[in-house]
């Protein structure tokens, strides 16, 4: 078997796996497995409204996902993606309804905001790695807590004990009356194509700059880098805030795009660690990133569709999506047992 | 015939690449017997083949006169075939005893009989003149005495063709003596042994006779004794090979390297280094020879800024580097092969091509306005590549599927396109083969001889001896001794190395 056939089947098989498997469980469950197939298809790509729901859904994903993949590209595990896109959100919400600006100067204002933010919320777990050697999983982890709860108390300040801010100015929307009247009054918003920049802008960074050569070595092998004459320190810590940046750039996504605003939060929002899924499907590629965003994104928002047109609980769908992503991540299974069976076959020849 | 193993046309494909085509080696009872061939000849595939870690595609093997079928590594042992592998299977934290009974514990109602096993082991120990420690936990000894252990291993398990592969790569010059002597102890006692290497000194040294393999083919077998090096080596490569390189006389000039007083301490805060003094000049190359663990890592990482400096000063041509960082130094003129190209010289993971602008990728052309032009990359890749004889199918292939000589040659072509003043070469040919090596001290001398200054640490007298214009002699973190090699011999540098100061002894000589 070819290798571009291989590259071609195994994702294809890898889904039809988890579909059959969920298929299985919906039957087990008392449930029509084609019923909930279609009501997931039609949540994902039915009509103009999910279609727009399901893009806007992928926007934070591929965001959430760069910033795990360019954390592992260049050695480190940012487990901290979470804490660092609600920091970015709440600072992106804040600059959008505390000033009053142009158009095109107050969408890049309150997007460096949450960038500022989230890079600043990776800087600690950075520095503490870099000077002190501490292990930047454990930082990331606590300072998704500090980040949540800080971010509640703040909600409550800023809105004198509300449970949410108000809502931003429309210059600093992301929101368009056109696309919205395309998809039938979805939630789409230009965030996706702000989230397509930054997927090249990864690519560019670790492809094409010398910065990205040396991050790149460093996450590799520090002792080679520091025998090259690299700052193996300065690295680790700018390769975490680039990271931070492209989380809370993500955060950016709710606060300026689908929601407007920032609530409450009791507990965390999950897109963060779905990131690390999300990055681990792609590959850590950028566009491997888009990919695996795209599945995540279409699996959650087509799942919403399948209580309401099926009548399959939430629950099951739950299990439904996380087997496909199960067998999609597990491709490395498939993939070995094709190579075993071509062998097999040539041995047999 | 009593041939203990017979091994008879055999061959052995992996997809389109034959590692091995119609290799016959047969053992006699009582003998070592040497397998000769460069990296990557097919040595370990054979060897793999007799242990049954691989099946033949054609070919038999006969234990005994009698034909079987070697399935797996049990079958192997099954039939007294027993394995001393290059890298250790040793748990760390267990201790010698228990390593040797992982996988084939006795037990006694269920428990294992730790001490039943470790008598056993003590009494093997001493009939072969091992010197092992039965409880001693296998991270407290030396890499030599390790490989003891792999030894008792096998013999625990009853073992009467012993297969060493590359056993002396990781050792000192005193252990491999020991295990040589070991070798003979174990052929006294009845045991026939298989020694895979491509040292030749060693194969001449110990083996009765010696089967050459080429890149897969079997050359021919010869009986040591009626063989020499050259002709070894010949039927190795296939080509002539020269050991001593031919060198002109050196004209060292002005001092390039000037090492003052230095103290350099190692991470848990020993020094390591005390007060070492050194020159080495334009135009000649300086040779440090010592044991392992005399200071010369730290003597090295200080020079290059990877170590901090406790004390003394380090000059390169007349200006002050001390302590200043790596990029700093390199740009002041030093070039570096460091001691391990898996850990500094190499990022494993990056291709070749990335790897040889691994110090200049920042500067012009290869860098320009923070961007890097990936073709200027591949282009000077390229031609480093093809100037040092990098075999690799591309640029893009990762350093780590590389041999090792060919990741050595791309680091010392790497290091020698920048044309440093100072060219720092530690253990530059560790692990290579003849060819590899050859190659290497060629290009090294050319540096001399171009008006470079060349710093070479070794652990091999015969590297120190043929490549230096002088000696210095490190002991204990300094310079003991400063020789010609022409005027001095191996038994002289022994000592040395070990700390006896020559005219020290003969002063003592004359008082009495």
């Amino acid at each position: 078997m070819s290798k571009h056939m291989t590259n071609i089947l195994v994702p294809l098989i890898s889904i039809l796996l988890g579909l059959i498997v969920g298929a299985i469980v919906m039957s087990l469950s008392g449930f029509s497995p084609i019923d909930g197939y279609i009501a997931l298809w039609n949540g994902v790509f039915g009509d103009s409204y999910n279609l727009g729901e399901t893009i806007r859904q992928i926007t934070p994903y591929i965001f959430a996902g760069l910033a795990v993949a360019f954390a592992f590209r260049t050695g480190l595990f940012n487990i901290g993606v979470e804490g660092q896109l609600i920091v970015g959100w709440l600072a992106a919400a804040y600059v959008g309804y505390a000033f009053d600006l142009p158009k095109i100067i107050h969408i890049p204002l309150a997007l460096l905001a949450a960038a500022v933010a989230g890079g600043l919320w990776a800087f600690v777990p950075g520095l503490l790695k870099a000077k002190l050697q501490v292990h930047e999983v454990i930082v990331t982890i606590m300072m998704n807590y500090i980040a949540l709860h800080v971010v509640n108390a703040s909600i409550a300040t800023l809105s004198d004990g509300a449970e949410k801010t108000e809502k931003i100015h429309e210059s600093a929307s992301l929101r368009s009356p056109f696309l919205e009247s395309i998809t039938d009054y979805s939630r789409l918003h230009w965030g996706i194509i702000v989230a397509i920049i930054a997927v090249f802008v990864m690519w560019f960074l670790l492809e094409k700059t010398t910065r990205g050569f040396e991050l790149k070595a460093v996450g590799f092998n520090q002792d080679a880098s520091e025998y090259a004459g690299m700052n193996v320190g300065k690295n680790i810590i700018l390769a975490m805030v680039i990271s931070g940046i492209f989380a809370g750039l993500g955060g950016a996504m709710e606060a300026l795009g689908t929601f407007g605003n920032i609530s409450k939060l009791t507990g965390f929002t999950g897109i963060g660690f779905d990131g690390i899924a999300v990055a681990l499907l792609g590959a850590n590629q950028p566009f491997g990133v888009l990919l695996g965003a795209i599945l995540f994104g279409s699996l959650k928002n087509g799942g919403l569709n399948m209580p309401n047109e099926a009548g399959i609980p939430m629950e099951i769908v739950s299990i439904v999506t996380a087997l496909i992503i199960f067998f999609v991540a597990s491709g490395y299974i498939i993939r070995v047992t094709l190579e075993r069976l071509s062998k097999k076959k040539k041995e047999e020849k | 015939m009593d041939y203990v193993i017979e091994m008879l046309g055999i061959r052995k494909q992996f997809g389109d690449f034959v590692a091995n085509d119609n290799i016959t080696l047969q053992l006699k009872k009582g003998e070592i017997h040497a397998l000769l061939g460069e990296n990557g000849a097919g040595k370990s595939t054979l060897m793999n083949v007799l242990f049954g870690l691989y099946q033949p595609e054609a070919g038999t093997i006969k234990v005994h006169g009698k034909e079987v079928k070697i399935s797996d590594p049990n079958k192997a042992n099954d039939f007294g075939i027993g394995m001393v592998h290059q890298h250790f299977m040793l748990v760390e934290n267990f201790t010698v005893t228990e390593n040797i009974i992982l996988g084939n514990e006795p037990t006694k109602m269920g428990l294992v009989n730790i001490r039943d096993a470790a008598k056993k082991v003590q009494a093997l120990s001493e009939k072969y003149g091992l010197n092992v420690d039965a409880n001693a936990k296998i991270e407290d000894i030396s890499v030599g005495m390790q490989q003891r252990v792999e030894i008792l291993k096998t013999l625990y398990r009853g073992a009467d063709i012993l297969i060493f592969d590359e056993p002396t790569a990781s050792l000192t010059p005193q252990e491999i003596t020991e295990l040589m002597q070991i070798m003979k102890r174990l052929i006294d006692e009845g045991k026939s042994i298989i020694l895979i290497t491509h040292k030749l000194k060693e194969i001449m040294e110990v083996s009765d006779r010696v089967t050459i393999i080429r890149k897969g083919k079997g050359i021919g077998t010869v009986v040591t004794a009626d063989t020499n090096p050259d002709q070894l080596a010949e039927m190795m490569v296939g080509r002539q090979v020269v050991f001593k390189t031919e060198k002109q006389q050196a004209h060292p000039t002005d001092i390039v390297l000037n090492i003052e007083n230095l103290t350099v301490a190692d991470n848990r805060g020993i020094d390591k280094v005390k007060r070492l003094n050194l020159t080495v000049r334009a135009g000649e190359i300086v040779g440090i020879a010592g044991i392992d663990g005399n200071g010369q890592s730290e003597l090295v990482e200080a020079i290059t800024g990877l170590r901090k400096v406790k004390q003394g000063t380090v000059t390169l041509k007349g200006k002050n580097i001390t302590g200043l960082k790596p990029r700093k130094i390199m740009e002041s003129g030093i070039g570096h092969i460091p001691q391990d190209r898996h850990k500094h010289g190499l990022v494993l993971d990056f291709p070749i091509g990335h790897n040889i602008v691994l110090q200049t990728y920042y500067q012009k052309p290869i860098s320009k306005a923070g961007i890097i032009d990936y073709k200027k990359v591949n282009e000077i890749a390229k031609r480093i590549i093809t100037e040092f004889d990098v075999r690799t199918p591309n640029e893009m292939t990762l350093a780590r599927s590389l041999s090792g000589g060919n990741q050595q040659k791309a680091i010392i072509g790497r290091e020698i396109d920048r044309d440093p003043d100072l060219l720092i070469a530690a253990l530059p040919t560790r692990g290579l083969d003849v060819g590899a090596i050859e190659f290497i001290h060629k290009r090294l001398i050319e540096q001399r001889d171009k008006g470079k200054a060349v710093l070479l640490i070794s652990f091999e007298l015969d590297e120190v001896m043929n490549v230096s214009d002088r000696i210095a002699v490190i002991h204990d973190g300094s310079i003991i001794d400063i020789v010609k090699p022409s005027e001095t011999n191996e038994q002289e540098l022994g000592l040395l190395m070990a700390g006896q100061s020559l005219h020290h002894d003969q002063k003592k000589v004359g008082d009495e």
